[in-house]
């Protein structure tokens, strides 16, 4: 049995539909209830829902065999695991947005608020910037526009949210897509049965393009 | 005699191992559990984790409490021609949590081998890696890597540090897709590139892994480790650990102090490696020594996430009940029989909270 942790939400149906289409489909999944657990025996496949941050968690703990995550979550976190595919889903870009009349003339330490900590530090360490991160856990379009800070590292995906606040993009930081995860242990004990999947949802991810 | 039932899981592996290594010739290493902080200082880049616990002695020295074996057992040896230094400990070790980000005390054991070794020496420690798995559980795999063949990929398409450092974090996590996608950006050529992925995702028993890699091993490093990984397959071919190796090139170590051969090792119902080895000459030779190292650990503090026993721990077979008006001569007795005759019996005379007991004696009701 391959246990699969989801990530809740449209990504992670739009996932379970590339699974499906690769023969490891599992009817009770698309009945609207609250159950979190669902299997096909048959198939020897069990999905769960979680929190999309929260995958590469039971991932890298080994409850999860397998595990969808974006490029994001990832690179934030650094969990052990392999990624072993690019699902090509929920494509988006990771961004440092200002207000429209913001200007880095590089003489103060650059105020930057973002949820992504880890991304935006190694981002500006890279370019050697002094920052000050402000981490937020949600609306931080507000914070440049209430004088918080002077830049947003965040994800972008239509550009609708930063235009209606005035923003607007000033660098991007990478490409975000989900990725397939695996437990690195379990991956040893269940080697024949995770390269079938990975081979088969590549097939689908091609055919997707 | 120690009932089994008694012992954790880590303890009996400790019992089963050390006879291992000392059947082998490995001798016990004991240590202090801690030395002078510069000798960890010196020697930060080889010490998984940046954190290490320090205090000062009462002469103003800054201490540090031992946060790795290896070093330690590398001061105690010599370099001598022919000789090889064996040695197993089983020891405690100090190193913030992968998870918790904290301290922890963590119980390691292990053999080391320093001094004139030669390819008998690699393939013996690696063996010992695989008999000490299947001490422990008969569900076990040992990943083998060569960093030799991948230094060598990585020199032939890697154009400078930074890139290097990315390709290593991709091959780390088997990301194929993204190490593609960066010999794109740095217009490696494709042949070059297919054969670094081709290379991370290999995977699999050494007999169906080596004929792709003679497609793959092209340059004279790569064909030496190609030749030392075929010796090691034959030797390994002869054991009854023939099934449970396989090779898995995204296992990577700190190159400026490992070289060779790398190996984890696993076993079904633990979320990660449990043992961890490989060849330090590159260290030894950092240090000013002329002898090569080579050497494993086994992780015992992870062997609780094995389910033995599903008997949940803290469980007694009899719980005797009795009062102040009891004769304590009785009691004394009836305790003592149980005892002898092989069960758990905990004397109370009020049942405890998280006492968890089989069967109930109560000497009180008896007596009315």
């Amino acid at each position: 049995m391959v246990n699969v942790a989801l990530p809740k939400g449209r990504l992670g149906e739009k996932v379970y539909d590339l699974f499906e289409r690769a023969g490891y489909s599992c009817d009770e999944m698309h009945d609207k209830g609250r159950k979190l657990i669902f299997e096909n025996m048959e198939k020897g496949i069990r999905y769960f829902w979680v929190k999309p941050s929260d995958v590469p968690v039971y991932v890298e703990r080994g409850v999860a065999d397998l595990g969808i995550a974006g490029k994001d979550v990832l690179l934030e976190r650094h969990p052990d695991v392999y990624e072993l595919l690019d699902l090509a889903l929920g494509k988006c870009r990771m961004c440092v947005a200002a207000k429209a009349d913001f200007f880095d003339d590089g003489e103060k330490t650059l105020k930057v608020a973002t949820e992504f900590v880890n991304i935006a530090s190694e981002y500006y360490a890279r370019q050697g910037r002094d920052i000050d991160i402000i981490k937020l856990h949600g609306s931080v379009e507000l914070a440049p526009i209430l004088g918080l800070s002077d830049v947003i590292v965040d994800i972008v995906e239509t550009g609708t949210s930063l235009r209606e606040n005035n923003l607007v993009i000033t660098d991007e930081i990478l490409s975000i897509s989900a990725r397939l995860i695996a437990n690195k242990a379990n991956f040893k004990f269940k080697t024949k049965e995770i390269e079938d999947i990975v081979n088969l949802m590549r097939k689908q991810v091609k055919e997707n393009d | 005699m120690i009932s089994k039932k008694i012992l954790k899981n880590e303890e009996r592996a400790v019992l089963a191992l050390r006879t291992l290594y000392r059947k082998h010739g490995y001798l016990p290493f004991k240590m202090n559990k801690f030395e002078e902080y510069d000798f960890y200082l010196e020697n930060r880049d080889f010490l998984p984790g940046d954190k290490i616990v320090t205090f000062y002695d009462t002469n103003g020295k800054l201490m540090a409490l031992r946060p790795d074996v290896t070093l330690s057992v590398i001061k105690q040896s010599e370099d001598i021609p022919g000789v090889k230094h064996r040695v197993y400990y089983d020891e405690f070790i100090y190193r913030t949590g992968r998870h918790t980000k904290r301290f922890k005390e963590m119980k390691q054991t292990g053999i080391e081998c320093i001094g004139d070794l030669d390819l008998y020496d690699i393939a013996e420690v690696l063996l010992l890696g695989a008999d000490s798995l299947a001490k422990i559980s008969p569900d076990y795999v040992v990943s083998i890597s060569h960093l030799g063949i991948l230094d060598s990929l990585l020199a032939d398409t890697c154009t400078d540090d930074s890139m290097r450092r990315r390709a290593l974090s991709y091959i780390k996590t088997k990301a194929a897709h993204e190490l593609e996608r960066l010999c794109h950006e740095h217009k490696v050529p494709e042949e070059k590139t297919q054969r670094l992925c081709k290379l991370v995702s290999l995977y699999g028993d050494l007999d169906s892994v080596l004929p792709q890699l003679e497609v793959l091993c092209i340059s004279d490093e790569s064909r030496d480790g190609l030749k030392e990984i075929k010796i090691i397959n034959k030797i390994i071919a002869s054991t009854e650990h023939r099934d449970k190796f396989v090779v898995d090139f995204s296992i990577v170590n700190d190159m400026d102090y490992y070289n060779n051969l790398l190996f984890q090792g696993f076993l079904k119902g633990i979320s990660e490696n449990v043992m961890v080895g490989g060849q330090y000459d590159r260290l030894l030779e950092k240090l000013g020594r002329e002898s090569r190292g080579v050497g494993f650990a086994v992780y015992l503090n992870k062997l609780d996430m094995l389910d033995y026993d599903k008997t949940p721990k803290g469980s007694l077979d009899y719980l005797i009940l009795y009062d102040n008006e009891e004769d304590i001569i009785d009691i004394s007795a009836r305790s003592r029989q149980l005892v002898d005759a092989g069960y758990s019996v905990s004397v109370q005379k009020a049942i405890p909270k998280k006492l968890r007991y089989d069967q109930i004696i109560d000497m009180r009701r008896e007596k009315n």
